[in-house]
């Protein structure tokens, strides 16, 4: 060790060790690093301009909303309105159940099929595939769909929240069963069980917590959206809300919206309570 | 008796584990596989049961060729081996009883797996057993309450309630603190004479090997670099298996080193 070294190196016993240290950094270089930054900018900025907002047209929005509040106010509702969201109501609910009930059904073995470390490669894909088709469309999509093929009413309003939940849950389902712990399905395995009992046995006791638990919140996003379906006719308390709007209805719209904030709110509530008791 | 010929295993990433590791074992004897990490003993005890698929080499399990059985036959053939894990692997979230009837799913229908309807004297022999290990009292408790000792108690049970021909313990005591470690290791030593079948261990606490084990093989980078009674085992021995010396040359190279045997025993347990 030369005499020059010693002032920057501090020595510790007859070993040098350099006291300055930095984090490696997740870009590769600084270049790449702004880069990136101008990027996302370029983008942000591309994306306001296209949209040609100006503040003259979000004054003019503005002053609009204000009318439409104060003709909202108070909320109101005559007794054959309040029918109307009585039954409006009760058949989304309905909806909701049903369709949680036959999209799990269906979600389960889906789930299964989509779990890399349980499934044989194609049938891994085949599963996978079904995740991403039911993924890749909104369920207003699928209820316009439905409308279409089946008719207005709740039968295209529960096909659309079927085919949804299907790719919630299991995508959700498979990625807990893809965690699971490999060494108690490996435990049975050594046993001599089939292939069934290690899913009884090793695999589904892992993860019936998240059956349970993803159940009730579909459950409960099931009911939030039984109440929208209605708008493109596919039943449920959404289609009144659509008329009180075409008529200019506007207290009686705002009624609507109340109430159907306050069921999505007692399903929120009855599903953390669950989830919360569950784990 | 039960027959290993040239059992090897390559792995995908062309990693040797095992390379033509061959013994007999019979009787109910306690057979330890000891070596450094990553030695092959693990993957060694796990190709008995084709837990680890080996590459070449042949298993005989009471004159069952278990290495050339079709999936189908080699889940009749398993119910024969139970097998003792490191972490236990119970299953969590269920009972001590529904862990130690999991040793009999070979035997059930599907349904009665699902629905937990074992034959009654499956229920019995799981008293039993518990009774033995000293469980008798948990067998409603869920077992991820238990102690990491008692766990290990259940996961014995569970292998015994197979009936097996042979135990497998891939490292039972390696989660465990020594005083456990002692009693997982006399339960299986009662279990093998007892049922008269024998054990095969793979351990790596040298002191626990030397002291409970009939018969020792060592491994070194997968292969068999000695093979005798804890009586043989020496210094020499010692330097051969752990660190990869020529047999007979471990005396000079322990002055260079300067490592005791008493410091190679902690790193060892390290």
């Amino acid at each position: 060790m030369t005499e020059s070294e010693e002032h920057t190196v501090q020595t510790d016993g007859n070993k040098a060790y350099p006291g300055m240290w930095n984090p490696p950094s997740i870009y590769y270089n600084k270049y790449t690093k702004w880069a990136i930054y101008a990027l996302i900018s370029l983008f942000v900025i591309w994306s306001v301009l296209d949209l040609q907002i100006s503040l003259d047209r979000f004054i003019v929005g503005l002053g609009a909303g204000n009318k439409l509040l104060s003709e909202m106010l108070p909320p109101t509702a005559t007794s054959r309105q309040v029918d109307l969201i009585v039954s409006g109501l009760i058949e989304s609910f309905a909806m909701a159940n049903v369709s949680t009930v036959i999209g799990i059904l269906i979600s389960l073995p889906v789930a299964f099929m989509a779990s890399e470390n349980l499934a044989p490669k194609p049938v891994y894909y085949v599963g996978r595939g079904i995740i991403s088709v039911s993924r890749a469309f909104h369920e207003l999509v699928i209820a316009i769909i439905a409308v279409v093929a089946l008719g207005f009413g709740p039968l295209a309003g529960v096909v659309a929240l079927v085919f949804n939940t299907v790719g919630f849950y299991a995508k959700l389902l498979a990625e807990e069963i893809e965690d699971m712990d490999e060494g108690q399905v490996e435990a049975i395995r050594a046993t001599g069980a089939s292939p069934a009992q290690v899913l009884i046995y090793g695999v589904i006791p892992q993860v019936v917590p998240r059956i349970v638990g993803l159940s009730v919140y579909r459950w409960d996003i099931n009911i939030r959206k039984s109440t929208i379906v209605g708008i493109v006719g596919a039943g449920g308390i959404g289609i009144t809300l659509l008329n009180a709007f075409n008529r200019y209805d506007y207290d009686f719209g705002i009624t609507i919206l109340l109430v159907i904030v306050a069921i999505v709110m007692v399903g929120e509530g009855v599903s953390s309570y669950v989830r919360g008791r569950v784990n | 008796m039960h027959k290993i010929t040239d059992l090897s295993k390559t792995y995908p990433g062309g990693e040797e584990a095992l390379k033509n590791v061959s013994t007999t074992i019979s009787g109910n004897e306690i057979v330890a596989m000891i070596g450094p990490s990553g030695a092959g003993k693990s993957t060694f005890v796990r190709c008995v049961n084709r837990l680890t698929e080996p590459t070449s080499g042949t298993v005989t399990l009471d004159g069952v060729e278990i290495t050339s059985l079709s999936k189908k036959d080699l889940r009749s053939a398993r119910r024969d081996i139970g097998m003792v894990f490191q972490e236990y692997n119970l299953i969590e979230r269920l009972t001590v009883m529904e862990n130690v009837l999991s040793g009999r799913l070979g035997y059930v229908s599907n349904l009665a797996a699902f629905r937990r309807k074992f034959p009654e004297e499956d229920v019995r022999q799981a008293r039993r057993t518990l009774d033995r290990v000293g469980l008798l009292d948990h067998e409603n408790d869920r077992v991820d309450e238990l102690s990491g000792g008692q766990r290990q108690r259940v996961g014995i049970a569970r292998a015994i309630l197979q009936n097996p021909k042979i135990i497998l313990a891939d490292e039972p005591t390696s989660s465990l603190d020594p005083e456990t470690s002692r009693n997982v290791l006399d339960l299986l030593t009662e279990i093998a004479s007892d049922q008269d079948i024998p054990v095969l261990i793979n351990i790596h606490e040298l002191d626990l090997a030397l002291e409970y084990a009939d018969r020792l093989i060592g491994l070194n980078s997968g292969e068999v670099v000695f093979k005798g009674p804890p009586s043989d085992f020496d210094e020499s021995v010692e330097g051969t298996i752990y660190r990869g010396e020529e047999p007979g040359r471990a005396a000079d190279s322990k002055g260079q080193d300067a490592g005791t045997g008493d410091q190679i025993l902690t790193s060892i347990r390290e």
